[in-house]
């Protein structure tokens, strides 16, 4: 027996075990440990040793936007340009979708076209979507829209599409054009990816607070927001494509005699397009998120339906306008994913415009049409206010009747699980002294991939410590890590399911992909109605925003098994537990890790919005900081975010590279 | 001659389309290729029969893409027909409940895999010893009898490596002792040494016929090697677009194939390869001999004797003369010249 245990002991457990123990001895008793040694900087962090990031931070930004200068033109005038540069075809897309053409300003506006009425825009993604997959699609898509007109959401979700419409393609091409750098130069992609990273873990509301200071409040700040958030998943997954094109593939290609433009076009471009694709929809999803969230500084549209009604406690109307914004993400993400699936289909050899593009010119004719009629019958171009139906007060209802009649379960389980399991989690993050912190994080990271990354994960411990934010890190972290724990109980079990059955693929797959689309503010309302502000409701939210990865990453490292490990697995004799604990569980091992990775990085981007229910952690700090327009506060706390969430994905990717190895899928 | 059927396939079906099960029946459970074709259905298994004896070496051999592997994965029950019956033993393997299904493949069935399909996660011997492990064998039994079936192969001292750290032909070694580990009576085969190259892979097959001429497995070997299939068999199917176009011995096949397409196939292949003296035997007279041999013996391996002696040989078979050979015969065979 003592053997056995012993065995189990050895190795790398060893030290995890006697890390964690250490940890967990000196977060209990560091108080009694400062008490008798009388030296408080055990627990708190001195002020005199506190870095003036802040100040310096304020003052430089002030600088840049009143005295920077590029010789010929000042920094001011660059945002200028960018920001008119955006706004034309913004105007555009709003002139055609919600505003109509017209010539001259303010009173003086003449309109001589009218928007594309809704029957046409409706006609138009139905059209689209045939294309990209077929008529259930087209269905689909089509009656999302029409939910849009018939419930009143018509003219917020046209707002919201032309931020998407516009912000998209400028996300798509820059991230392609970066990607491919990234890909074609080492040392770009080396320099690029922190920045990368930094872009995605940075908190939104954090890069709110500089782009409010440089753009304003506005579409344009909106946009160039939601350009930030959305564009750096597309670099990567470029890289990424590009980069597994197989070897053979290029050699074919390089065999042929293409150059180096030929090959990137015409071998690598096309045989990565899948993946690229897979890349266009995130950006799509992220960009429809932000822009959302963008609402809080000026892009308008269901967003800021959302947040006026959080803003009025307007239960009925948050959930009215958020289904709004659940129908048009379910429109726009299968409607992009189909064309990420899509199978080129025979060329069309027959001749003439009409037979070539029968679709193309039917659209010419309903928009023309539709555009005429509504000329003298105003239902043809926009729908009738009338006949819109609206399920506010169903809503409301609905809400309160839960209340009624089960706030006594809801409050048990919510002081069950206070209790029991976030309450000693937070003890011991909270507890855990600064200095001990930040050699744990070193220790572990030393650990899994020596110096190289055990030093930066101390000093990016240290930088959050030395910001005097180390309390409100912990309460971070403890938030973090307990949405994390429990999405991961609830996400990797249904995962797995879904992996292994078509039919609970097909449930949990829709369930998962509507609860990725929500926007952040969303999940507030329903959760703050039910359990009131605090920890828990922020818990509740974040485990609900956090789960898509973990049973996604679950679901696709099971079904992306080689088919002939399981056979072999069959062959063996294995029984369904056997095949999946012996052989399943063990080659996902990889992909569940990525999965928990992504799990701690929605976790903790989610953790900042609900600031907005009353957490005390960093979220809360970046929020006063957008709130008094703080932009020294706000990057410094967005930053201590980004670190926590830098050094988690460092550690978590390293475990994953171990695992990889051990499993001979990387040298 | 005759030994017991260990695998029978009757009429089995296995299409790939949209709802395939209503297809068949709609086309009476026998649409042609056209039908096939039309529809849009891959038919990658057509109404095959084959009857797969006790202890004899079966080969499935087609070219790429002709159905094998799936016929095979039918066979394993790994993947469901679309109709058709498979007895094991007499027994339904199609309507097998999973519990004896899984406790058939742990006694009774082995599979090499054309990829190896070795699990990376596990060493050599964990690889070896895990179909034990599955059944709850106890880690001192099942290890040893693992290091017994990685010394068969000949890869002692490699227990602690991992897959990866092994060569091509190695890897196959570990796949092919991972199937022998239960000891299996009915040893599936799916293109084991076409990952191989050719040196290798010759050295696989004498690795083979050692095995067998030890275990005496029934086995069903996939390969679209042709060489390699009449090194091995004892019968070849051929397979084309699904279907098998004609079950026989080697011998048969190069002498009579069915069809322009099985000719075509074995017209490159040397006749003293497959033709056994029996075929080219002439009544024996009585007269003097130069020594007995086997009547089963192929012409390339008694060329040598039997061209060195002056006289012709007697041929035995089940212990009795049957017929003589001579040089004149064996040296027709080996130019090519006259009828058979
Ligand atoms: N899961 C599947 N879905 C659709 N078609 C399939 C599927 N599996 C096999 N096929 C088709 O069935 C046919 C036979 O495939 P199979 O793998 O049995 O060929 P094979 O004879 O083993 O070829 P190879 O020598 O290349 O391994 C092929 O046309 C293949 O495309
Ligand atoms: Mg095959």
């Amino acid at each position: 027996m003592s053997g056995r245990l012993g065995r189990w002991l050895r190795g790398p457990r060893l030290f995890w075990i006697a890390l964690f123990a250490l940890t967990w001895a000196l977060s209990t008793w560091s108080f009694p440990l400062y008490k008798a040694l009388g030296a408080r900087w055990i627990i708190r962090y001195p002020k005199a040793w506190e870095l003036p990031l802040e100040g310096w931070l304020s003052a430089a930004m002030k600088w840049l936007v009143e005295e920077a200068s590029f010789g010929l033109f000042t920094f001011r005038d660059l945002t200028r340009a960018i920001a008119a540069l955006i706004e034309a075809p913004y105007r555009l897309v709003r002139a055609a979708l919600i505003d109509g053409f017209s010539t001259g300003y303010g009173q003086q506006a003449e309109q001589w076209a009218p928007p594309l009425s809704w029957l046409a825009v409706i006609f138009i993604v139905v059209a689209i979507a045939r294309y990209a997959q077929g008529w259930r699609l087209a269905a689909l898509v089509g009656g999302c829209f029409l939910y849009l007109a018939v419930f009143g959401q018509w003219e917020s979700a046209m707002v919201t599409l032309a931020s998407v419409l516009i912000a998209v393609p400028i996300g798509v091409a820059g991230g392609l054009a970066l990607g491919i750098a990234a890909f074609r130069a080492p040392w770009f992609e080396r320099a690029l990816r922190p920045l990368l990273d930094l872009m995605q873990t940075v908190p939104v509301f954090a890069y709110l607070v500089p782009i409010l200071f440089l753009f304003g409040f506005g579409p344009v700040s909106a946009l160039v927001a939601t350009v930030i958030y959305a564009m750096p998943p597309m670099v990567r997954v470029t890289t990424v494509a590009l980069q597994s094109v197989p070897h053979e593939v290029t050699d074919a290609g390089r065999m042929m005699g293409c150059t180096r433009r030929q090959m990137l076009w015409k071998v690598l471009v096309p045989s990565a397009m899948p993946t690229l694709m897979v890349g266009v929809n995130q950006v799509i999803m992220l960009s429809l998120n932000m822009v959302i969230i963008a609402s809080m500084i000026g892009a308008g549209g269901l967003g800021f339906d959302v947040l006026a009604a959080l803003r009025r406690l307007d239960i009925g109307g948050g959930i009215e306008a958020g289904l709004a914004i659940v129908v048009m993400a379910i429109a726009l993400d299968r409607l992009s994913q189909a064309f990420a699936t899509r199978q080129a289909g025979a060329p069309l050899v027959a001749q003439g415009v009409l037979r070539r593009h029968p679709w193309l010119v039917t659209v010419i004719l309903v928009v023309l049409g539709t555009g005429l009629v509504g000329l003298f019958f105003p239902p043809v171009q926009s729908y009738p206010e009338s006949a819109t139906i609206t399920t506010s007060a169903f809503w409301a209802g609905a809400i309160e009747w839960i209340n009624v009649n089960f706030f006594d379960t809801l409050e048990r389980i919510k002081t069950f699980l206070l209790t029991w399991l976030m309450l000693p989690i937070k003890r011991f993050f909270t507890g855990i002294p600064w200095a001990w912190g930040i050699a744990a994080m070193g220790l572990a990271g030393w650990k899994l991939g020596g110096w190289r990354l055990g030093l930066p994960a101390a000093l990016l411990t240290g930088f959050i410590a030395a910001s005097g934010l180390w309390g409100k890190a912990m309460v971070t972290v403890y938030l973090c890590g307990t949405s994390v724990l429990i999405a991961s109980l609830i996400g990797i079990p249904l995962g797995i399911w879904a992996g292994q059955s078509e039919r609970a693929n097909a449930v949990i797959g829709a369930i998962i992909d509507t609860l990725q689309t929500l926007p952040s503010f969303v999940y507030l309302i329903p959760v703050v109605m039910l359990f009131r502000v605090g920890d828990f409701s922020a818990m509740i939210a974040v485990v609900l925003y956090a789960l898509a990865p973990a049973v996604r990453y679950a679901a696709h490292g099971l079904r992306s098994i080689d088919a002939q490990m399981i056979e072999a697995g069959k062959v063996a004799g294995c029984t369904r537990r056997q095949l999946l604990w012996r052989i399943k569980l063990p080659l996902a091992t990889p992909a569940l890790l990525l999965g928990l990775n992504q799990t701690i990085m929605l976790a903790l981007s989610m953790l900042v919005i609900t600031a907005l229910v009353g957490t005390r952690d960093l979220g809360q700090e970046v929020y006063i900081a957008l709130t008094k327009a703080n932009t020294g506060q706000g990057i410094i706390a967005g930053l201590s975010v980004a670190f926590i969430a830098i050094a988690a994905d460092r550690i978590i990717s390293a475990l994953a590279r171990h695992a990889r190895h051990r499993l001979g899928l990387e040298a | 001659m005759d030994d017991p059927v260990m695998l029978d396939c009757r009429g089995v079906w296995k299409l790939y389309g949209p709802a395939p099960a209503q297809f068949l029946k709609a086309h009476g459970g026998a649409p042609d290729a056209g039908a096939l074709a039309r529809a849009g259905m891959i038919g990658a298994v057509r109404d095959v029969n084959a009857r797969i004896r006790a202890g004899e070496c079966f080969v499935i051999m087609g070219l790429s893409g002709s159905g094998k592997s799936t016929l095979l994965r039918c066979m394993a029950r790994l993947i469901e027909p679309t109709a058709g019956e498979i007895l094991f033993e007499g027994r339904d393997l199609l309507a097998m409940p999973e519990r004896e299904l899984i406790a058939l493949r742990r006694r009774k069935m082995g599979m090499v895999f054309q990829h190896f399909a070795l699990l990376p996660h596990l060493t050599v011997l964990q690889n070896v010893a895990f179909p034990l492990d599955v059944q709850g064998i106890e880690r001192s039994k099942r290890e040893a009898r693992a290091r017994e079936m990685i010394a068969l192969v000949g890869l002692e001292g490699r227990e602690d490596c991992f897959p990866r750290e092994l060569s091509g032909g190695q890897q196959q070694r570990v796949g092919i002792a991972r199937s022998l580990a239960v000891e299996p009576e009915l040893w599936f085969l799916d293109e084991p040494f076409s990952a191989l190259d050719p040196l290798i892979r010759r050295e696989m097959q004498d690795e083979f016929l050692r095995l067998q001429s030890m275990l005496k497995k029934t086995i069903v070997f996939i390969t679209h090697d042709f060489d390699e299939a009449i090194r091995l068999a004892d019968r070849i199917a051929v397979m084309k677009d699904g279907a098998i176009v004609q079950t026989a011995t080697p011998e048969e096949l190069v002498l009579n194939p069915a069809t322009d397409y099985v000719a075509e196939f074995t017209r490159h292949i040397p006749r003293a390869k497959v033709l056994r003296l029996r075929t080219i035997m002439e009544p024996d007279t009585g007269g003097a001999v130069a020594g007995e041999l086997p009547a089963d013996l192929t012409v390339a391996e008694a060329a040598a004797r039997i061209e060195a002696a002056a006289l012709p040989f007697r041929l035995i078979e089940a212990g009795r003369p049957v017929g003589i050979v001579g040089r004149q015969a064996v040296i027709d065979v080996l130019v090519g010249r006259g009828k058979p």
